[in-house]
């Protein structure tokens, strides 16, 4: 084939597997729609594709009917009612207006927010847009070796002054889950609202916000077998949390998110919501014996290999490995037929490795190392054999191939050398 | 990111693995970049008494476009005199091999460590007794 450049599915599956290549390993980049909600949602495009807020015809009804039945679903997911579920674009959008909205609206009693330096980027961008506003102070808490936040670090972070504490549920590099339970506490302490980035936990921990005392939860639905496109923000009624909206126009959603909903979106994300709820423990069940067949399949064959982020406190479906003396972009590009992500930041101009596995203190070259692999519902034995199969083949052929693993195997101390920095 | 055809041949069928022994006198060890930053190349010359590249080996940590620059150079520089195998250029890399420009860094690293074995080897024949007296012979036999 003459072709100018190589996509991805270079070569056939093996002949006996039954597999489809290429593999999709990358469930915390997204996730496939689940067909239960791609038929759920399928009507509201067509025939009951009235606005729900049409009040004066049946097809404003029935559109209506849709969203508050998909309202009740992902209330049901979380512990909420569903008086407190907003919907957003996504969990961007609701990460926005948890931060920006309880932080301006509340500036003048308490103009303090406490978050944590492996926070998603928006979390972390909406904090430093406050800042630069004006007004604002913001707390970045360091993380403990094992991904997690240091309680008592984080006691000493919050104040009287403290409006809100926002720290993610579980992380989307390195799959860890924070104790939310202990986090809300300590906020409570001080009188702060606990805001979770659950846009990786939702539909795959469970959650309740009444028994971890959650008071703002950002929830996407792609991440959990839903559509592209829209997300929710719990926020809690009782006692009342105000926020001022970043979205005006016609007032929907209690005036803190104004906009026509958009109604197939929203069934989809009902449904997609549902299924995770009544399904959870199923999927989890599998999905910790495929993480564990992985791991426990690659330790076998290859030394060196080690895993970011606590070992217990995770979502099993998040693996994030860092393969010592090879480089993981050049990795990604031999197991071109199954579908990672790389902790290695060589694409970028910046030549940075990831911030999340920098602030657990991963060395640097160890960084640059990492591949996440993301195990998911639709994810198979056979998939998890092939994946073991061809990542170890490749581990061993770029060891080979790497001077590092030379210089180690030859005794020498890689610290010891006087690197060139470029 | 999509890569070319050419990137593609070199990072699945790379020319000239291995290592040859640094402390030979008639063998150029460059090692360059930095495990921080994510590539670190080693390449070695092999000159003949002629200074003429008989041999050439290299091993590469970093990403395919690392792997196929420092590949594609130790096939280029095999059969050339010192001088010319200097002259090579990190554009001449980055085009034939249809780098990407976030991904230029990796042909400067290449032609560095060229650059970087010829000079080892030019140290070790100004300083190496052996290479010394060869020169002599030659001279005397001028």
């Amino acid at each position: 084939m003459a072709t100018k450049t190589i996509e991805a599915s270079p070569k056939e599956a093996p002949a006996g597997r039954n597999i489809q290549l290429p593999i999709y390993l990358d469930y915390q980049a997204t996730t496939p729609t689940d067909p239960r909600v791609v038929e759920a949602m399928l009507p509201y495009f067509t025939t009951k594709f009235g606005n729900p807020h049409s009040r004066n015809h049946s097809f404003g009804w029935e559109a209506e009917e849709g969203v508050e039945i998909a309202r009740a679903q992902i209330a049901a997911l979380v512990g909420a009612s569903d008086k407190e579920i907003i919907f957003t674009s996504g969990a961007t959008e609701s990460n926005n207006l948890a931060i920006k909205g309880v932080g301006r609206f509340y500036k003048d009693r308490r103009n303090e927010i406490v978050t944590v330096v492996t926070e998603h980027k928006c979390v972390l961008d909406a904090c430093r847009h406050l800042e630069e506003e004006g007004g604002f102070k913001v707390t970045y808490l360091a993380v403990k070796q094992n991904g997690l936040v240091d309680l008592d670090h984080l006691r000493q972070a919050v104040t009287d002054k403290t409006a809100l504490v926002s720290v993610m549920a579980v992380n989307n590099e390195i799959g860890v889950v924070q104790p939310l339970k202990e986090i809300a506490a300590i906020a409570h302490e001080k009188g702060a609202f606990f805001h979770t980035d659950a846009a990786q936990a939702a539909g795959k921990i469970p959650l309740d916000v009444e028994a971890m005392g959650i008071d703002l939860m950002s929830i996407s639905a792609h991440k959990m077998y839903g559509p592209k496109g829209v997300g929710a923000l719990y926020v809690r009624r009782k006692p009342r949390v105000r926020l001022q909206a970043l979205i005006h126009g016609g007032g929907q959603e209690r005036g803190m998110r104004s906009g026509t909903l958009p109604v197939p979106l929203i069934v989809g994300f009902g449904k997609a919501a549902e299924i995770a709820r009544t399904e959870m423990a199923k999927d989890n069940e599998r999905i910790r014996r495929l993480s564990d067949r992985l791991f426990d399949a690659i330790n076998k064959q290859l030394k060196d290999v080690i895993l970011n982020g606590d070992r217990e406190q995770r979502f099993p479906g998040n693996l994030n490995l860092s393969f010592s003396y090879v480089e993981g972009e050049s990795l990604m590009m031999g197991i071109r037929d199954i579908a990672v992500s790389s902790g290695s930041a060589c694409t970028s101009a910046s030549l940075e490795p990831s911030y999340v596995l920098r602030a657990l203190g991963v060395e640097e070259e160890m960084a640059h190392t990492s591949i996440r692999f993301g195990i998911g519902r639709m994810t198979t034995e056979a998939e998890i054999d092939y994946a073991v199969e061809t990542i170890v083949k490749h581990v061993k052929k770029l060891r080979e191939m790497s001077p590092l693993w030379e210089m180690v195997q030859e005794g020498i101390d890689l610290k010891s050398i006087q690197w060139s920095e470029h | 990111m999509a890569y070319g055809e050419k990137l593609i041949d070199h990072y699945e069928n790379p020319r000239n693995i291995g290592s040859m022994d640094k402390h030979a006198t008639d063998v150029g060890t460059g090692l360059v970049g930095a495990p921080a930053c994510g590539d670190v190349m080693k390449l070695q010359i092999k000159v003949s008494p002629d200074g003429i590249i008989e041999d050439a080996k290299f091993k590469t940590f970093g990403c395919g476009s690392a792997i196929a620059s420092s590949s594609l150079v130790t096939e280029w520089v095999k059969g050339k005199t010192l001088d010319e195998a200097e002259s090579i250029k990190n554009t001449q890399i980055a085009q034939h091999l249809a780098l990407p420009p976030v991904k230029i860094h990796c042909s400067v690293l290449a032609e560095d460590a060229i650059k970087a074995a010829i000079a080892d080897y030019r140290k070790k024949a100004g300083t190496m007794p052996r290479t010394e007296s060869a020169a002599a012979v030659k001279v005397a036999a001028e």
